[in-house]
């Protein structure tokens, strides 16, 4: 008791837990929010603690009452406090309230950076697990940057729990900082590999994600992903690859060929329906990129809509829902398939769940031909009528409208009948959509010509029974068709039979109830109505009926005039005012109906909606360009606007001064013509080519109507639209029984007469020809409008950014910042900056290598986008194999084999890689030769031993290995793989191969890069490289230590591991060769025990290393030759039998040269030193020899870099 | 991806908040609602997907949701994820932490919100499905739990332990309180001894 008591005022002394908090909430339910300020103010105090378990006890509390919507962001830095706990369970709830409240605007998230980089590295793998899910939520532009290539490091960890994470966060890192998605992506694929399936999964996962946003960059990974689809048996795994191959089948119809046949025995093997499901979508989506057709396809579409029928029939809502999903996507391309199963469609409309009665309007639209529309549109009108709630009928409304009028109304063969449909639809409670009702009715009669009469006659019922429509302010949204209704009997007004009647009922005090702009509407249009009504009075002489109607509005117009929008009232009284004049022009009868008319004359077309945008820039004409220099006085700024404010004034012309007599109205009209003739941003009304079909101004054009006059026509209030069904029934009977009598002749005349410019009819709908010949106008679009695609494109799509080519060699630019390492830092040299601690496999660190190599030569842009060309069409190269030759599972990686084998042996005995590379070359040029397989085949078998060997391995070479052939290229030969990094020192432990750079930056330094490969069992430790510096040559060492002193390696080898290492040298000559002898020590530690041992090496730089490749261009270059203060001097070499193309390659990969100019077998090249020495050549090609002229502004530089050139190339 | 995950009870109650990118507060708490009102609206033995329209901003997203008792758990995702495959993770997700918790009902996710977030945590990071094993996620949960424990570790704790981790901290109390907080609650104390 007494226990208890103690414990219960410890409690209450102690702070409140979460626990507490959230019972105390739950007692407070009266005043919660009382109650939780006071919480708010305790957790204030509690946060001003220094102890930290009060602190984190606080931030736990803030992170449920966020959770409870309300804002924290104020502890934001109490947050970061708790963050930095060394206790995981502080951290841990540091992190968690992190991820909910931070975020890019969270202005002390930057102090959180280094922090998060400890724990990134701390040797608890779940302090490193609670930073990455911490920071997978709130990562940054900068914290991507700062934090990548530590992220990067950890995708090589040794726990899988790490790699998994780490691998996810980087996706999140590349949307924020996308410039890291390039030098990151060599890992990442390298973890589609990975030995723990977790790994695995989330660098599909990664992959998938990256390659639906931009698929095309990612098409050369299809391989690899089908050998983990063979391969693979996580499900989870399977579903995403086959996401993922549904986005890459449309960019690449043969891959899809390749994909049906495993996909079908998924299909047919898998249990897991989710898997089906996915298999199904992506046989589909290979389907629709496959031309149709293809015979041998059909059973796979019958396979899948019969797989989705099951699906569609089970009890499973869910499994139904995504059976529909599925059918609407086959439905795009085999429409006919899916057309028979409408009884299982129409019957999910009746679904009591609504998203599948969705699912099944959406298929619908799809199933629809000439012959069902109306049948189905009248079952929807149906459901239309029964259906509860007003969202599901607006959707069925929208629906309707879609199917009707979708691919520019294709459907369609009875344009009355859809009218009447609209207005019947026009009587729909409540709905949202009377717009598009409006919409509809608008662009029927503006384009469907031969419908204008029909459709004026019912506007004008509309108009009549505004009331109805009107009446109701809850069904303002229908009210919208009023404005369609007046547009058009005041635009077609010569069509309508009782114009005096429709402009009464326009004249309605009623319809001064209607929103503004409807009215405004009117107004206008009754001036049509009325002009129209005029001129037909004055051609038969009723003159008192003229002078009648213009008292009519004389007398009606004033009630629009008081209008309180301010539209309608300028409207108004412009037209009031120009009524009056025309009165009293009629008193003097004076016949005006001419020149009223001529207000309203000319016809409107429509215009495409994205026409203003395509209206392409004339020629010469630079829209950036100043117009008048931004500081020029101020007389030619005002004239602008001034011009532009006159031309204004003219086009309004007719609102704005009614009175205007005809000469100066024709006056104006002329110089508009004129002046609209002149400019080309006017769109003129003369056919361009996308639309063929619209008329030139003119009755010959306009079609003749053969209107069924048994049509029942103006039944108000009445639906029509089930009597048109019955008609075109009956018509379509009759036309079938006309055409069986004279089949033959007549569809070669129908085909003709078939207005419709789009052809897409299936056979049995050939048969049907329209009610009328209708002429259905396209809209308009600007002559020479840009055909593009980019309309869609959203600038700000995230994603965007994303967009990268992968394939692309790495620039210099492109590394990924990083925290400098403690050798770089002592070096101080710009190259150690990139990655420094890798631990990687041996051929992807050479691959890596070799790209950075690569980066100097990148730096011309000419050429470099020589080498993505190239690149691209390699890429191409070995896709194509794939996709063409290899049979699917055992040969995946068959085309890359050779590649991969003499890229992984490039240091090894210079024959095998010849014949490697033969067989190579072989492969790239006789694709088809007979030879050609049995070659192959030889190869097959050497590749599965080595397979059994190092199958792991091979497959990392693999890819890399095809990169770097194609990366050290210029053109569209295939070159034999090249490799900058030479044999240093071998032993029976180690392996060292290294490359020299020159440094950009500094003129008297080189940075040696050094590959450390672990060739035993044993691990390597406590490596220490050491050289005897001469006078020209030192080793940089870190401040404070001895010539005599060794330089450690950063890292630790665990057996089969390589890793690279950097170091700084200084120079003082550049123009000589040296070489300098050292030693690497080390200790070897086995189960046995551990030894020291030492490796002797010979570290020779090459003259060739202390060039940087530098872009030339030819006028620089020549002036540079014209200077006259360069060196001469030239070598010849024999025996050259390589072609000029992997000559060049050579020259450039090996010597750091770059192509100026190329001419036939006569090319110019240029590099430049670390020390600023112009180095030119001009390389000539002869029979078997080929001769190189240097010159440079040291001759003794000169000579000795062609020296080095002549080994290089007798070694060809 | 995932962009939201959302536990809230028959009530709309929220029991688990995560979205996967940044909104604020009232947004949130709007989006809850919205989504508790389509979910709700539902009836029982009918499609587990509800699209969602624009709601989560673009018509790619979709809910995934089930039901459990009193407490509806929702996933909005976009179309790479796999209808089913997120239909079973929430199983999955469920059931870990059925196997945390020991029977778990609303109540756990109630006064051990922040568990429950560690247990997501291991199940879904920043939008993407990070494991689908449930034991490999329980193992991950519980070798945390330890760690925690290791360290004397007060929050997330059953509450026999946080009891026991209080009378540790005895000692530190006095210290730790600021004056106001002993002024109050010093009375009590006293009084017992």
């Amino acid at each position: 008791m007494a226990l208890k008591m103690v414990k219960g005022s410890i409690d209450r002394m102690f702070d409140k837990n979460l626990q507490d908090l959230v019972r105390g909430i739950r007692n407070h339910k009266e005043d919660e929010a009382k109650y939780i300020s006071q919480c708010i103010d305790e957790i204030k105090q509690e946060l001003k603690q220094d102890n930290i378990a009060v602190k984190s006890n606080a931030v736990c509390k803030l992170t449920y009452l966020q959770m409870l919507g309300y804002d924290i962001s104020w502890a934001a830095f109490n947050i970061i406090e708790v963050m930095s706990a060394s206790k995981f369970t502080f951290k841990r709830i540091g992190y968690l309230a992190a991820s909910q409240c931070f975020h890019e605007g969270t202005d002390v998230i930057m102090l959180t950076t280094n922090q998060i980089r400890k724990d990134l590295s701390s040797p608890n793998q779940y302090d490193t697990g609670v930073a990455l899910t911490g920071l997978s939520c709130f990562v940054t532009p900068d914290l991507a940057r700062d934090l990548a290539n530590d992220i990067m490091t950890l995708m090589s960890h040794t726990k899988p729990y790490i790699r998994k994470k780490a691998v996810l966060i980087m996706y999140k890192v590349f949307l924020k900082y996308p410039e890291s998605l390039r030098p990151a992506f060599p890992r990442l694929k390298e973890k589609l590999e990975d030995p723990d399936p977790g790994v695995q999964s989330a660098a599909v996962n990664v992959i998938c994600e990256l390659a639906r946003r931009n698929p095309k960059n990612y098409l050369s990974l299809a391989p690899l992903f089908f050998k983990l689809m063979t391969s693979s048996t996580n499900n989870w795994v399977l579903i995403k690859i086959i996401k993922l191959f549904g986005a890459l089948t449309p960019l690449e119809p043969r891959l899809g060929k390749k994909l049906i046949e495993p996909l079908t025995n998924l299909i047919h093997s898998t249990s897991a329906m989710s898997l089906l499901y996915e298999c199904v979508n992506t046989v589909i989506a290979v389907l629709i990129s496959l031309s149709s057709g293809m015979p041998n396809h059909s059973a796979s579409i019958q396979l899948c809509v019969q797989k989705l029928r099951i699906l569609i029939e089970d009890s499973d809502q869910n499994l139904k829902y995504l059976g529909l999903l599925a059918m609407s996507k086959i439905l795009k391309t085999h429409p006919k398939s899916v057309q028979s199963h409408k009884d299982l469609i129409l019957q999910c409309l009746d679904d009591k769940d609504e998203s599948i009665r969705l699912r099944a309007l959406d298929l619908l639209y799809g199933m629809v031909s000439k012959k069902n529309l109306m049948e189905i549109v009248k079952k929807l009108m149906i459901h239309v009528d029964k259906a509860e709630g007003t969202t599901y009928r607006d959707e069925l409304l929208t629906k309707i409208i879609d199917i009707c009028s979708q691919s520019n109304y294709q459907y369609i063969t009875n344009f009355e009948w859809y009218i009447s449909i609209l207005v019947e639809l026009t009587r729909l409670e409540g709905t949202r959509h009377g717009h598009l009702i409006a919409a509809q009715m608008l662009d029927v009669a503006i384009r469907v010509k031969a419908i204008r009469k029909f459709a004026v006659s019912q506007m004008a019922m509309l108009l009549d029974n505004a009331h109805l429509i009107a009446s109701n302010t809850q069904r303002n949204g229908i009210c919208e068709v009023l404005y369609a209704a007046a547009w058009i009997c005041g635009e077609f007004s010569e069509h309508l039979e009782e114009a005096n009647q429709t402009l009464e009922a326009m004249l309605r005090p009623k319809v001064t109830t209607l929103p503004g702009h409807i009215q405004a509407v009117y107004v206008q249009n009754m001036v049509k109505l009325y002009a129209s009504i005029l001129q037909q009075k004055e051609q038969s002489g009723e003159k008192e009926a003229a002078q009648e109607i213009t008292q009519l509005m004389i007398e009606r117009l004033p009630q629009f005039v008081q209008s309180a929008d301010l539209e309608v009232q300028e409207r108004a009284s412009c037209i009031l005012q120009l009524i009056k004049y025309i009165q009293k022009l009629q008193i003097k009868e004076v016949p005006v109906a001419e020149e009223v008319i001529a207000l309203f004359a000319g016809e409107l077309n429509p215009v495409a909606p994205k026409a203003q945008k395509k209206v392409p820039v004339p020629e010469g004409l630079d829209l950036d360009a100043w117009i008048n220099e931004p500081p020029s006085d101020s007389e030619s700024e005002d004239e602008k606007p001034k011009t532009i404010f006159h031309d204004e004034e003219q086009r309004h012309s007719r609102h704005r001064q009614p009175e205007i007599d005809e000469e100066e109205l024709a006056r104006r009209r002329e110089a508009r013509k004129q002046e609209q003739a002149n400019n080309p941003f006017y769109i003129k009304s003369s056919p361009s080519p996308q639309k063929r079909y619209q008329d030139t101004p003119g009755v010959e054009h306009i079609p003749v109507v053969q209107i069924d006059l048994s049509v029942p026509l103006k039944v108000p209030g009445m639906p029509m639209s089930d009597q048109y069904v019955k008609l075109e029934e009956e018509r379509r009977h009759k036309q079938k029984l006309e055409k069986d009598k004279k089949k033959k002749k007549q569809k070669k005349e129908k085909r003709g007469k078939h207005h419709r410019h789009n052809s897409l009819h299936t056979e049995s709908e050939e048969d049907i020809t329209p009610a009328h010949h209708v002429d259905i106008i396209t809209e308009e679009m600007p002559e020479n409008a840009l055909p593009s695609d980019e309309d869609d494109k959203d600038p700000n799509d995230p994603y965007k950014a994303l967009d990268i080519d992968l394939d692309k060699p790495l620039a210099d630019s492109e590394k990924l910042p990083v925290q400098r390492h403690r050798n770089a830092e002592t070096l101080k040299s710009p190259d150690s900056e990139a990655p420094p601690v890798e631990k990687s496999k041996k051929p992807k660190k050479k691959e890596k290598k070799h790209r950075e190599k690569e980066r100097d030569k990148g730096k011309k842009k000419e050429k470099e986008k020589k080498v993505v060309e190239e690149e691209e069409e390699k890429k191409g190269e070995d896709l194509d194999f794939w996709l063409s030759t290899a049979p699917p599972p055992v040969s995946t990686a068959q085309p890359q084999s050779g590649p991969e084998v003499s890229a992984a042996v490039v240091a090894e005995p210079e024959e095998v890689k010849k014949e490697e590379r033969e067989e190579q070359q072989e492969e790239d040029e006789g694709k088809k030769s007979s030879k050609h397989k049995k070659k192959k085949h030889k190869k097959e078998k050497e590749e599965k031993s080595k397979d059994k060997k190092k199958s792991k391995k091979k497959h990392h070479s693999e890819e890399e290995a095809t990169e770097s052939v194609q990366n050290g290229t210029l053109d569209d030969e295939p070159l034999p793989p090249m490799s900058s990094y030479r044999l240093l020192a071998e032993n029976p432990y180690i392996k060292m191969t290294y490359d020299i750079q020159g440094n950009l930056q500094n003129d008297s330094q080189v940075t040696v890069s050094v590959i450390f490969e672990n060739k035993s069992t044993s691990f390597l430790k406590s490596m220490e490289l050491n050289v005897l510096d001469s006078l020209n040559t030192k080793m940089l060492r870190p401040e404070g230590s001895s010539v005599h002193d060794g330089i450690p390696v950063p890292f630790q080898l665990p057996p089969g591991i390589s890793n690279e290492a950097q170091f700084v040298f200084t120079l003082q000559s550049i123009v000589m060769a040296q070489k300098l002898k050292g030693t690497l020590s080390f200790i070897v530690k086995n189960d046995e025990g551990s030894t020291h041992e030492k490796l002797d090496f010979k570290l020779h730089f090459s003259c060739a290393s202390y060039l940087i490749t530098t872009p030339c261009y030819s006028d620089a270059f020549a002036k540079l030759l014209e200077s006259g203060d360069l060196h001469m001097s030239s070598i010849k070499v024999d025996g050259i039998s390589i072609s000029f193309q992997h000559l060049l390659a050579k020259i450039c990969f090996h010597h750091h040269f770059s192509v100026v100019e190329r001419v036939d077998s006569c090319a110019s090249m240029y590099s430049r030193s670390i020390q600023g020495h112009h180095v030119c050549l001009l390389v000539k090609k002869g029979e078997n020899s080929v001769s190189i002229d240097g010159k440079c502004s040291d001759s003794t530089l000169l000579s000795n870099l062609l020296d080095e050139m002549k080994e290089t190339l007798s070694k060809c | 991806m995932i962009n939201a995950v959302l536990v809230f009870n028959n009530h709309g109650k929220p029991r688990l908040v995560r979205f996967y990118q940044h909104l604020a507060e009232e947004v949130q708490q709007q989006l809850i609602r919205e989504t508790f009102h389509l979910v709700l609206k539902r009836d029982e033995h009918i499609c587990n997907f509800l699209e969602c329209g624009s709601l989560f901003g673009g018509a790619d997203y979709k809910l995934i949701y089930r039901h459990y008792a009193t407490l509806y758990f929702v996933f909005c995702v976009d179309s790479s994820e796999s209808e089913l495959g997120i239909l079973d993770l929430i199983q999955v997700f469920v059931e870990t932490l059925d196997k945390c918790f020991e029977n778990v009902c609303e109540l756990d996710l109630i006064f051990h919100m922040d568990k429950v977030h560690y247990v997501l945590q291991e199940v879904v990071i920043g939008g993407m499905v990070l494991e689908t094993n449930m034991n490999e996620i329980v193992a991950q949960v519980e070798a945390q739990s330890k760690l925690e424990k290791a360290e004397g570790g007060l929050s997330a704790a059953p509450s026999r332990a946080v009891s026991a981790v209080k009378n540790i901290n005895l000692p530190e109390i006095p210290r730790n309180i600021n004056i106001g907080d002993i002024n109050i609650k010093v009375p009590s104390l006293s009084q017992f001894m």
